[in-house]
């Protein structure tokens, strides 16, 4: 048996400049969900296979990257794909968001504001905002393409004839740069204002969908609503029960099997922070 | 010359020595015991306990050796063995709460009573090809803690606020549905429903399961929790009138809990798909909840328009020891019927010739 040897960052060079050239065209046309050839990754589709081909494309030797699954460094799957690039690439890590140069998350974005030296890659299960109201891609295909979008402002106006608000908690539909209507991936909805005018490079990978997007530096992302009906930020309402913080996204954690709950940050990094220094947090990067 | 394609009798012969000869594979390389299959081929053993719904892991091992690896022939054999046991009665329902848990986790919660147990999984393995672990096998070995005999199932700590519907009580008094006993009817009870999903094919139900996650009757699924472990097996016998313990069987269980907005009759609430299998099978397990929930869809009051929705369609092309029966069975001989539609296409051919004069007319 021959042992296999793998290449920096894992990816083979020619895979790498596929995935760098549909990264190209995703930050030249924001929103738009470039088809890409998304190869098979060590690790299962849903696992975060968009994001790894995107980090791989782009990690440099003197890159410092951070891993979070739900706001956290600490989960398995953080874990098990911070190992994969350390064993892969080799590359520094870090759990600080202010010290990482890219920074792949699953479902959050951190609660400390970005900079214009960061990248922040999106794991990304279903990138087709439209895919719920029409399965078929050839028809979401067209609708982007025409722009239209009546089928998701009806189903927003659906949401609050029958409930009196939007009931889309997380994955919530936005606008970006006044074109195409993208999803966000599934974040709360309480990430949503983060990604407007972001001064990071905000990148999408969704590996068994085969698509890329971007949010360019600075482009306005607006979530979708209505002028009566104005987007809601949504925040569990509690504090963290370890570091105080009363801004920041909540896990609700069962603490007793008598209905006891407590509230806990979710973005790791930031309850440790705060653990440490109360100071406001403020922007980071390798400038 | 004409030679008829008779002599059947030795042909066969010839083709079972041809397939032991093939299965024994190179002589001069030592061959694969039952011991081997059943305690390094496990997932292979666990799928075919449970498609061929029969918890006997030697018997399992030698349906996969006889088998050539290759599994749904596996479940065949296990199914045909099954089919001349007798049926002597049905457990109790076994308890998954007081489980000797070897594996529990949650999508839901990030921490909640009894924690999160990774166990033995692939989950967060890299897959990258390791000649010398497939090899080697002087590895340390790793002495896993046995886990705690009880932990409280996350969707029993969720109905205490009433967020989830409550699971449906155990009806003691009603008989146990077995489609093995009797055929298949519509509308099915639940109990049918996931007797058939139970013994059905993994690939089908995971393209199922998958295709409800893609927008062909979304359900909004999250894994509440997965547990691996063993349970105690009960059975109450007639003569003795209460419950003695028969032995422990390895199950593999998900919960999955729904988002559901509620309706006219019922207040939004989380609603529940579950899966449940022999073994160690969580691909199984959580593909078979998917479908569950999809095929709740008439009982909940929503809108029945995706195939996982649609029971009729799901549960007569979900056992695939009766697919692969019926699609390979095109290898055999049909020259009779085939005569016939000769026949037929012949006439029809010269029908439509004959009608050729009058169609240019027409024109």
């Amino acid at each position: 048996m021959n042992a296999p040897a793998y290449n920096f960052a894992y990816l083979d060079e020619q895979t790498k400049r596929m995935i760098r050239r549909a990264i190209l065209k995703a930050v030249a046309i924001p929103g738009y969900q470039v088809p890409f050839a998304s190869r098979e990754m060590p690790m299962p589709y849903g696992w975060g296979t968009g994001g790894v081909q995107v980090t791989a494309a782009i990690l440099g030797p003197s890159d410092v990257l951070k891993v979070i699954d739900q706001g956290a460094d600490d989960t398995t799957n953080a874990v098990s794909i911070r190992k994969f690039f350390v064993r892969t690439a080799g590359v520094r890590t870090t759990t600080s968001t202010q010290q990482a140069t890219v920074i792949q998350t699953r479902h959050r974005i951190p609660e400390a504001p970005l900079s214009s030296h960061q990248i922040l890659v999106f794991q990304v299960p279903i990138p087709e905002p439209l895919r719920f109201l029409e399965p078929r891609e050839t028809e979401t295909r067209r609708m982007h393409a025409l722009a239209d979008y009546g089928i998701m402002h009806v189903k927003l106006y659906e949401d609050i004839a029958r409930h009196g608000h939007i009931a889309t908690t997380y994955a919530y539909p936005v606008e970006v740069a006044g074109r195409y209507i993208m999803d966000p991936s599934p974040t709360p909805k309480f990430d949503n204002p983060k990604m407007n005018d972001c001064p990071a490079l905000q990148l999408f990978g969704a590996g068994r969908e085969k698509r890329i997007y971007a949010i360019p530096p600075y482009t306005q992302v607006i979530s979708l609503d209505f002028e009566d009906h104005p987007f809601e930020r949504y925040r569990p309402d509690g504090t963290c029960a370890l570091c105080g913080a009363t801004d920041s996204f909540l896990d609700e954690v069962i603490a007793d099997d008598r209905g006891g709950r407590i509230f806990v940050c979710s973005d790791t990094d930031y309850c440790e922070k705060r653990r440490n220094d109360p100071a406001p947090i403020t922007e980071g990067g390798r400038g | 010359m004409y030679v008829a394609a008779k002599g059947g009798e030795r042909a066969i012969e010839n083709a079972h020595r041809l397939l032991a000869h093939e299965r024994r594979g190179d002589p001069s390389v030592p061959e694969l015991s039952l011991a081997q299959i059943e305690g390094q081929l496990t997932l292979a053993v666990d799928r075919v306990m449970n498609e061929g719904s029969l918890y006997d892991r030697e018997l399992a091992a030698l349906a996969v050796k006889q088998a050539r690896g290759d599994l749904i022939e596996a479940i065949f054999l296990l199914r045909a063995f099954r089919a001349t046991l007798p049926r002597f009665g049905a457990s109790e329902p076994i308890d998954t709460a007081a489980m000797t848990v070897r594996r529990r986790i949650s999508a839901t919660f990030k921490d909640l009573p009894g924690g999160q147990i990774l166990g033995p999984t692939f989950d967060y393995t890299h897959r990258l090809l390791e000649p010398e672990s497939a090899a080697s096998s002087d590895q340390a070995l790793a002495q896993a803690e046995s886990g705690p005999d009880s932990i409280p199932r996350v969707t029993d700590l969720l109905a205490q606020d009433d967020l989830i519907e409550p699971s449906p009580s155990p009806n003691t008094g009603m008989p146990v549905g077995d489609l093995t006993h009797d055929p298949l009817s519509f509308p099915s009870g639940r109990d049918i429903r996931l007797q058939n999903l139970a013994r059905g094919d993994e690939g089908y139900l995971l393209a199922l399961g998958y295709s409800t996650q893609r927008g062909y009757g979304r359900n909004h699924p999250f894994a509440g929790e997965i547990r691996l472990g063993e349970v105690e097996l009960e059975f109450v016998p007639p003569e003795l009138g209460f419950a003695v313990p028969i032995g422990r069987i390895k199950v593999t269980e998900c919960q999955m809990v729904n988002q559901f907005a509620g309706s006219a009759t019922a207040p939004p609430r989380f609603t529940r798909g579950y899966g449940l299998g022999l073994g160690h099978c969580e691909r199984k397990a959580i593909s078979m909840a998917l479908v569950d929930r999809a095929l709740r869809a008439r009982e909940l009051g929503e809108e029945i328009k995706a195939p996982a929705q649609d029971e009729e369609f799901v549960l007569s092309h979900s056992d695939n020891v009766q697919a692969t029966g019926f699609v390979e069975h095109l290898k055999l001989p049909h020259y009779v019927d085939f005569q016939a539609e000769l026949g037929l296409v012949r006439r029809l051919r010269s029908e439509y010739e004959a009608a050729a004069p009058i169609r240019e007319a027409a024109e």
